[in-house]
Formats: structure tokens, C-alpha cells, sequence
């Protein structure tokens, strides 16, 4: 795909926001003393109708992230002209609704805090900044803040990065706003890699004066602010047998699988269909009929 | 080329004087009006089309686009191929006389260098563990003008730099070339070849085909772009070593076809030995720490990597150490590799016409929410996942399959388990 043309025609200070909201019912229930989930979205919505009264062409979309599916909640270019983001607390009642009815099905409730589904949310940003930029070179500027809490599903490790990488090529920033306890580790590749803004706020209770001063600006007066700068970005890998996190490894070359030490057979090759198990130092043994009929 | 750039300064000469009254023939240059440019430069006949009952019609882009994409998508590999992920490639480029055509505008020698450039990042950005070499064929011999590096910039700085065209070229030189330079190469790596070949013949100071034999026998995948017509010896070469020959028409024609090499072929399973190749992961130094860059040799401050064996200083990954020669990469590197061996299902067509009740059609695509349906309440052509069961419209379709790589609608629903249970 060739990328994007950036847009010149309108001013520098449209922005398109999508702002992807982190739903998961587990973990604001864990965070209940500190912070509730209404405290929070009273935080965000004073952001998302700021956003909105600081250029009358800006849009916002919000995506919400659950734990069992994700959807869209609001779009200020659909609809009514003066949108204000309340209306999108209806939308949101009923999509948390539908997203806790589809766990009652599993029976892993006693899994402590899950993971949501940042990839999803993330593939539909994606999506939606993707028909934007066909509509014409008359568009916004697009940017993705992930408001985010929940712990990192290492299950997700790829779909987060193609993503990711989608969005370095697409030019669209991804910003992270940590809610919760630990750090993201995606999140902070993300930001990191994708050139956002990563912030991990210190006291909650002022959760939209860190929007508001951080994330609140459009891309073209980033140049212009000292905004959080990314430290301790980790990018080691870890290894596949022990998950350890490593300075030197060994890679398979057929897999890309990542071992700690030496061995004589890759342990991954083996799962992917087609694929012999890799041995090692040897050529596949492998009579040369058999490569004559493949070619 | 000479007598057109004379014409032009008389022309401009002569302006001097009378600039007032030749306005008019001053926007139809090089003695053309612009109404007999239309037909003679953009081919103007080539963007109508004809419908069944013979009547004019214009080209529908959007299908047009999306009946090339899934032709792509059909001739790619799928799912359970091994790919060869970790390539040598040397991209040959020809700059005999015949580069200096002008049926590409504004010669061959220029179009190709761009195509060039815009694969050399493309290829980067699809393979970083991969590297890639330059050489050219000029005057009957053979120059190696970059050495396989992992860099794209060096590579096309240099390309830039030496745009000249003469002489004949000789494809067994070049094989001769990329031949011996291949041989030094560890043995998991993948070797290949790509030459973009501008001329009509060949001339070699010796048996083509044992060239060939020789490279087919040290296992190089030769694979050629032909500018002009196709070529029976380059057939038989590209038959011979596995790759793939194709003839450009026109000039996006031959950026789908460069492009079409960005992508890791599949691979021959000997033609590699599978080997555990030790890397480091550098951490990002501290910002603020003053040291002495190994890749410029001049001190820097802040910023750069620690190599984890000798800890010099690198200021870019991927890339070798230079003191230990430890391949240095991050781990996002390795990840932009996983797509290829995780490939997402292509989408299903839906046509609009079967047994669907209309009213239980979805209204818009699950990814961007744009509306399934033509202006005038017909449902339009989208396609469906086959996992899922998400409606997606044509052009989230191939941004999702060329780009994204994950399906937003699997993404979106919580799986017991999933194929992708990569941890790292």
C-alpha cells in the first residue's frame, strides 16, 4: 500500500480523535477503593467535549474494548451537528451489558483480572482512520488514545503489533493513558514505536488535567510542547521455553522462535502445519525426486 | 535527447525578445499543442471501456482494484508454506544503452532507480533481517556498486549517485558477479537474485549456460523484470533456478511487479539449513551517557543501543556489532516477520443476491462502519470473514490483508485459543 498523502488543505489543527476505552468490568472492580469506572467516565467525557469546542471540525469516535467483544459507542460526524459526548453513555450501557451476557456462557470468571481486547479495538481504529484518509485529501489529522487498564494479554503479542506497525506506516500516533497499577508493556512499544505519547498519571483523582494538558493537543503543536518523553522502553525479547526475558538468544531460522540456550531441534517448527520440525545443522534429508516434482 | 535540449534554448533564446506575443506556444513546448499531447503522451483512449451491448463506459476503479487484489491474494502463497525469512537478495540493475529509452517517461534508467528505491524500503520494511546488494551492468561488465548491508539509505545514496547509461549489458557477467559474492553468505540464508533487465540481448564472453547451471547448483533464486520484451534465455534461466520472470507493460505495472519480490517467497526447504542463529537484544542506553559510536566513531550523547556482548555502541538497529559482529536486533523486529508465517484467512465473497433475508443484511462494514449499501438502498459487493462471520466492505478487505494482517472481527471476539500463541 503506497502511504498516505499527509493532508495540507486544511489547517494544521483538525484532528480526528479515536479514543479506545477500556470496559473491562473485572478490572474496575479491582481498582474500587482508588477509582470507580463513572469517576473515570466523567473524566473523559469533559476531555472528549473539549476536544470537540477546540476546533469546530474536529471529530471524536469512541471504541469501547471488553473483555468478550468490542464496538463502536460514539461518532461525533454521524448524526446531530452539535453532538456532545453524554451521548454516548446509553450506547455504552448496552455494549457492557452485551459484553458481560457473553462471559456468563465461560466459566473463567475465577481468573482474577483478564486481559481486554486492546487488538480488537486497535484493528477497528485502524479501520475507520483507513476510510478517512479515502474520503478525499480534505480530512482531519488522525491520532488513537488508548485509555487503558487492564494487564497485557500475551496472547494478543502479534495482532498488537501488526497494528502497530500498520500505524507507523499510516503516520498515526498512538497514544497511552495507563489507568491501574502496572505498567503496559505493549502500550509503551506502541507509543514508542508509532512516535505517541505514553503517561502513566500519578493521581487519578485529576485524571482530565493530565488529558487535558497532554493529550489534548493536536499532532502539529506537539512540536511546540515538552511532552512526556519515553524512558525504560524495553525491548528485549523473551525466550520461548522459560519466558525469561533475555540479552543474547538463538533464533531458529525457519520460525523466528527464540531460545535461551543451544539445542538440536526447534520445538516450534513442529506446530506450524507444512513445516518440518527444523534439525539443526543438517540439510533436510529429502530425495532429490521429490524437489525435481515440486518445482 | 541532445538536439531537444538545443530547441529548448533557442526557443528561450528567442522568448527574450518577444516573450508578450508567444505565450500561447510557450505552454505547448517542444512544437506539440497541448490537444496533440493528449494523444500522443497520455493515451487518453486507455481509461474508456466498452459494456456488453458495445456502449462507452468508464473504468470502475473500486472493482477494478479489488478483482487485482484478489488475483494477488489468489497467487500468494497460503497458510503452512515455508517462507524464507532471512534473505540475501542482490538487485541487478541494467544500464546498457537501452536503459536510456525513453518509452518510460523520462527514461528507463530513472523509472527503474525509482521502483528501486521505493522496493529497497519496502523490502526493509517487510524483511528486517534481511540485506540487500546493488550492482550494475554496464558497458559488458559487471561493478558491484553496494555490498549486502541491512541499511536502506547507503543503498539508495549510492543508487542516486551513479545514474549513466551506455554500453551493452551482459547477463552472465552479472551472474558471474552475484555468483561469487552469494558464496560468502551463512548457509540458513536464503540466496536470490533480481535483475530488471532493460535490453534486448545478451553479451557474454562465454557459455550462458553453464552460468547458469552453476548458479542453480549453488542454489540462488534468480528471478528478472523485463523492461522491453520477453527474452528466452532469461525464461530458461528463471525456470532453471526456481524464481519468477515477468515483462513490464507500463510504469504502475512494473511497480506491482518490483513489489511483488517485497515479500518472502516460498521457500525450498534445502535450499537452507535450518541453523539457531545467536542474536542480542540491546537495551536502550541511558539518556544523557556520553560514548563513542562505533558505526560513526564519533562520540554521541544520549540515546543509542548497548551491544549486550562487548557493550559498544550502535546507533541503529538492525545491525552487526563491529567489534564483535553479533547480529544485533529488537524485538519488534522479529515480530513484523510473524505475519508471514500467521497469514490471515482471505475473506469470502457475499454476493448480494443470495437466499439472505434483506432485512438481517448488516448495514455497515464491522471495521470502519461505512455503509454497506449503494446509494439508493442496494446492497453493494462486500465480503464476509469465514471465521467470524464479519461483513467487511472491499477496501478494509485489502487494507486488511495487506497491511493490518489481523482480522478485526476475530480480534474482537474472545477465543478459547488461538492459532497465534506466540508469547514473547
Amino acid at each position: 500500500m503506497s502511504p498516505p498523502v499527509p493532508s495540507k488543505i486544511l489547517t494544521d489543527d483538525v484532528s480526528l480523535l479515536m479514543v479506545l476505552i477500556d470496559s473491562n468490568p473485572h478490572f474496575w472492580s479491582s481498582i474500587k477503593p482508588h477509582f470507580s469506572f463513572s469517576k473515570f467516565l466523567s473524566h473523559v467525557l469533559a476531555f472528549l467535549n473539549s476536544i470537540l469546542l477546540l476546533n469546530q471540525l474536529n471529530q471524536v469516535v469512541v471504541i469501547a474494548t471488553g473483555i468478550n467483544s468490542c464496538g463502536y459507542v460514539f461518532d461525533s460526524s454521524s448524526g446531530s451537528v452539535s453532538q456532545r459526548a453524554e451521548s454516548l453513555l446509553p450506547k455504552l450501557e448496552e455494549f457492557a451489558e452485551n459484553d458481560e451476557s457473553l462471559s456468563e456462557r465461560d466459566d473463567d470468571s475465577g481468573n482474577g483480572v483478564g486481559s481486554s481486547l486492546l487488538s480488537g479495538s486497535l484493528s477497528m481504529a485502524l479501520c475507520y482512520i483507513q476510510r478517512v484518509f479515502r474520503s478525499g485529501p480534505l480530512h482531519p489529522q488522525p491520532r488513537i488514545i488508548c485509555l487503558h487498564g487492564s494487564p497485557d494479554g500475551p496472547g494478543q503479542y502479534v495482532a498488537i503489533m501488526n497494528s502497530i506497525f500498520s500505524a507507523q506506516r499510516s503516520m498515526v500516533p498512538i497514544d497511552s493513558c495507563v489507568i491501574g497499577i502496572q505498567h503496559s508493556a505493549f502500550l509503551q512499544q506502541a507509543s514508542y514505536i508509532t512516535g505517541g505519547v505514553y503517561l502513566k498519571p500519578q493521581q487519578l483523582d485529576g485524571l482530565f488535567q493530565y488529558l487535558a494538558t497532554v493529550f489534548a493537543t493536536d499532532l502539529h503543536s506537539r512540536n511546540f510542547l515538552q511532552l512526556p518523553k519515553p524512558v525504560g522502553v524495553d525491548f528485549r525479547a523473551s525466550c520461548f521455553c522459560h519466558k525469561n526475558t533475555i540479552d543474547m538468544g538463538f533464533i531458529c531460522s525457519v520460525c523466528l522462535s527464540i531460545f535461551c540456550k543451544h539445542q538440536k531441534k526447534c520445538s516450534t517448527c513442529g506446530m506450524l502445519p507444512n513445516v518440518c520440525r527444523s534439525i539443526f545443522g543438517q540439510a533436510q534429508t529429502r530425495d532429490p525426486s521429490a524437489s525435481q516434482q515440486r518445482k | 535527447m541532445m538536439n531537444r535540449d538545443i530547441n529548448g534554448e533557442g526557443r528561450k533564446f528567442n522568448r527574450g525578445e518577444e516573450e508578450e506575443e508567444e505565450d500561447e506556444d510557450e505552454e505547448s513546448g517542444r512544437g506539440r499543442d497541448a490537444w496533440e499531447r493528449t494523444y500522443a503522451d497520455e493515451r487518453s483512449w486507455e481509461s474508456l471501456q466498452e459494456d456488453e451491448s458495445g456502449l462507452l463506459r468508464p473504468i470502475d476503479n473500486k472493482a477494478l482494484h479489488h478483482a487485482q487484489y484478489r488475483r494477488r491474494l489468489r497467487t500468494a502463497t497460503t497458510a503452512g508454506i515455508q517462507k524464507g525469512l532471512i534473505r540475501y537478495l542482490y538487485i541487478v540493475i541494467d544500464l546498457s544503452r537501452a536503459a536510456g529509452e525513453m518509452d518510460y517517461k523520462p527514461s528507463r534508467m530513472v523509472v527503474v532507480a525509482r521502483q528501486v528505491e521505493a522496493f529497497i524500503r519496502e523490502f526493509f520494511d517487510q524483511n528486517p533481517l534481511s540485506q540487500i546488494g546493488l550492482v550494475t551492468l554496464k558497458d559488458g561488465v559487471a561493478q558491484c556498486l553496494t555490498d549486502l548491508g541491512g541499511s536502506p539509505e547507503s543503498h539508495i545514496k549510492a543508487l542516486m549517485g551513479k545514474l549513466e547509461c551506455s554500453g551493452d549489458s551482459s547477463l552472465q557477467n552479472g551472474l558471474d558477479l552475484v555468483h561469487d559474492l552469494l558464496n560468502q553468505i551463512p548457509s540458513y540464508g536464503h540466496r536470490e537474485v533480481l535483475i530488471l533487465y532493460s535490453a534486448l540481448s545478451t553479451c557474454d564472453p562465454g557459455d550462458i549456460m553453464e552460468t547458469i547451471q552453476k548458479c542453480k547448483s549453488a542454489k540462488i533464486r534468480c528471478s528478472i523484470i523485463g523492461l522491453s520484451a520477453e527474452l528466452y534465455i532469461c525464461k530458461y534461466l528463471c525456470q532453471e533456478t526456481g524464481g519468477l520472470y515477468s515483462v513490464a507493460l507500463d510504469e504502475p505495472h512494473l511497480k506491482e511487479l518490483v513489489l511483488e519480490h517485497a515479500p518472502p517467497p516460498p521457500a525450498i526447504a534445502e535450499f537452507a539449513i535450518a541453523n539457531l542463529i545467536k542474536m542480542g537484544f540491546p537495551q536502550r542506553a541511558a539518556e544523557g551517557v556520553i560514548s563513542i559510536c562505533s558505526c560513526h566513531k564519533e562520540a554521541k550523547f544520549g540515546g543509542g543501543y548497548t551491544c549486550p556482548r562487548c557493550k559498544a555502541r550502535v546507533c541503529e538497529l538492525p545491525t552487526e556489532c563491529r567489534i564483535c559482529g553479533l547480529t544485533l536486533v529488537s524485538s519488534p523486529h522479529l515480530a513484523r516477520s510473524y505475519h508471514h508465517l500467521f497469514p490471515i484467512t482471505p475473506f469470502d465473497d457475499v454476493s448480494p443476491s443470495i437466499t439472505n433475508i434483506p432485512h438481517k443484511l448488516p448495514k455497515s462494514c464491522f471495521g470502519c462502519q461505512q455503509s454497506l449499501l449503494n446509494p439508493g438502498n442496494l446492497p453493494g459487493p462486500w465480503v464476509a470473514c469465514p471465521k467470524c462471520k464479519q461483513h467487511f466492505c472491499l477496501d478494509c478487505d485489502i487494507y486488511i490483508h495487506e497491511s493490518l494482517h489481523n482480522c478485526p472481527g476475530c480480534e474482537s471476539f474472545k477465543q478459547s485459543n488461538s492459532v497465534t500463541n506466540m508469547e514473547v
